[in-house]
């Protein structure tokens, strides 16, 4: 059975990982490719690194980095960030990525993802929605890092770039950005419900009950994550390990933490102290590939 | 020192093919990791030195058969792989070249080399294409891409068609909606549906099995 996917999301500003909060301030975490050789080794099933350089409006992708991280991540790597021609694509693709995200250039060319998916495939290519709730409730569509605002419904636009040959739809809320509230439910239900290709959910993650949530009640196919793997140990096994009690994770790393109890923030709990005693002289060996 | 050099000679090399639609990089990487000497081309000199090829593929499959024949390699390729019997292994894209033709895009032919036909998966209720993320792997030969994969192994995957083929020529398959064509085989040609260097530990085994294969199984004598 194919398991929901734990994306881990990198977001990159001036070649340092940084803690996105509302599209609009950012703390700083530390390197890229520290960040991706653990959450390689934790378990992430796929890496997404959304490179948003200095200037939102004018940025071209880092195409060492992407080599760099590449070399890091046995996983699939989605990069994104300033991607504005099919060389670029083939660029990224040579240098590494396994996937790349677009958003402006697939509203200013939409026509792009098409020829796109005639040279690499539709699996190849992620459509970014950022979407921003107005004040009349109603959602819209947002480009450059969410200061360009296309004035369409998001529902539309996700609908039109499958159409146009895009194999995701990568959905993610500006207002729950960095909020720690969870997913933007509704927004996702209805972007799955619109769309026959698969659709990622990003946006507001804060604890491992908003990713079940984002999978049980929004129907996404997959979650991205960010601020919430970068401040703890194995945090992507951890969080799989909760998840791996209600739905099917991929959990074969060998931290698994898959017989853990959890406590209200959705941290593993320690173990009865009888059983680390009997923990206490067994044999780990490396494991052998 | 002559006898050093041809020593050398001997060395085992897999050569991952370069024609423009790989993710060679990602390919090389994992080989580095576990250790294997490789080599990265498209010259046709290139193939016929190497031991063993490695036919990654990121793309669509159009692109990729227009590609081969535009480096005019496949002339090359085939004498090396079907009459000396060096072994390849086909990844993704590169796996589904080897079938007798594709939907994709249009009616287009494969190189043949396994008999069978790249076709869309059926789309139903719950089942998106493309087939994206880490699904389980039911073998049905072992030997020997599978031999150190543990029941119920995941792999990711990331595709809209498939390999629809004989079961003899099946090695492995997995479910999505319907049961799909995760990994071929046919004597020395074998062709895997998911990403081996993007699918962990797992993945690195089935590399490393082709590899150690390789190196037990040379094909025919260079000249």
């Amino acid at each position: 059975m194919l398991s929901k996917r734990i994306i881990a999301s990198l977001i990159i500003k001036d070649g340092t990982v940084v803690q996105s909060i509302g599209f609009s301030q950012y703390l700083p975490i530390g390197s890229p490719e520290i960040a991706v050789e653990f959450l390689n080794s934790w378990g992430a099933d796929e890496i997404l690194v959304l490179d948003i350089g200095e200037n939102r409006t004018k940025r071209s992708p880092n195409l060492a980095l992407v080599s760099a991280l590449s070399k890091r991540s046995r996983v699939p790597l989605t990069v994104g960030g300033g991607i504005d021609n099919v060389e670029t694509m083939r660029q990224l693709i040579k240098g590494g990525a396994d996937k790349f995200v677009i958003n402006r250039m697939a509203v200013e060319r939409p026509e792009i993802i098409t020829e796109a998916a005639a040279i690499f495939g539709n699996q190849c290519i992620v459509v970014s929605i950022d979407v921003r709730k107005t004040k009349d409730g109603r959602y819209e569509a947002f480009i450059d890092s969410g200061i360009g605002a296309t004035g369409k419904d998001p529902v539309a636009v996700a609908r039109e770039r499958a159409r146009l040959g895009a194999g995701e739809i990568l959905i993610r809320s500006i207002d729950r950005d960095g909020s720690k509230k969870g997913f933007d439910i509704d927004l996702v239900r209805s972007i799955v419900e619109a769309v026959d290709v698969p659709v990622i959910a990003a946006g507001g993650c804060g604890h491992p009950q908003h990713v079940l949530d984002v999978f049980q009640k929004g129907k996404a196919d997959a979650a991205a994550v960010g601020n919430m793997l970068h401040f703890s140990e194995h945090s992507v096994n951890t969080l799989k390990a909760y998840l791996a009690h209600h739905l099917p994770v991929r959990l074969d790393t060998y931290a698994s933490y898959r017989h853990f109890g959890f406590d209200e923030h959705g941290r593993p709990l320690k173990r009865p102290d009888a059983e680390l005693e009997k923990l206490r002289l067994e044999y780990h060996p490396k494991e052998v590939i | 020192m002559k006898k050093r050099a041809r020593d050398s000679d001997k060395k085992h090399t897999v050569l991952v093919i370069d024609y423009g639609v790989g993710n060679v990089e990602s390919v090389t990487n994992a080989l580095r990791y576990l250790g294997y000497s490789y080599s990265v081309s498209s010259e046709k000199e290139a193939i016929r030195r190497a031991d063993s090829y490695v036919l990654p593929g990121v793309g669509a499959f159009a692109e990729a058969m227009s590609n081969l024949k535009e480096r005019g390699i496949i002339t090359t390729l085939s004498r090396e792989v079907l009459k000396k019997r060096k072994p390849l292994l086909g990844i993704c894209l590169g796996m589904q070249v080897l079938a007798d033709d594709s939907e994709e895009g249009g009616m287009h032919k494969g190189l043949g080399w396994i008999p069978g036909h790249i076709v869309r998966i059926p789309t139903r209720a719950n089942i998106r294409v493309p087939h994206v993320g880490w699904n389980q792997v039911r073998t049905r030969k072992q030997k020997p891409l599978f031999s150190a994969i543990p029941k119920g192994a995941r792999f990711y995957f990331d595709h809209s068609y498939h390999f629809a083929t004989k079961k003899t020529h099946i090695a492995a398959t997995c479910m999505y909606g319907t049961e799909i064509t995760a990994a071929v085989q046919h004597g020395n040609i074998f062709g895997v549906q998911f990403h081996p260097e993007k699918s962990q530990n797992n993945g690195l085994r089935i590399l490393r099995a082709f590899c150690e294969y390789a190196w037990t199984h040379p094909g025919a004598s260079k000249k």
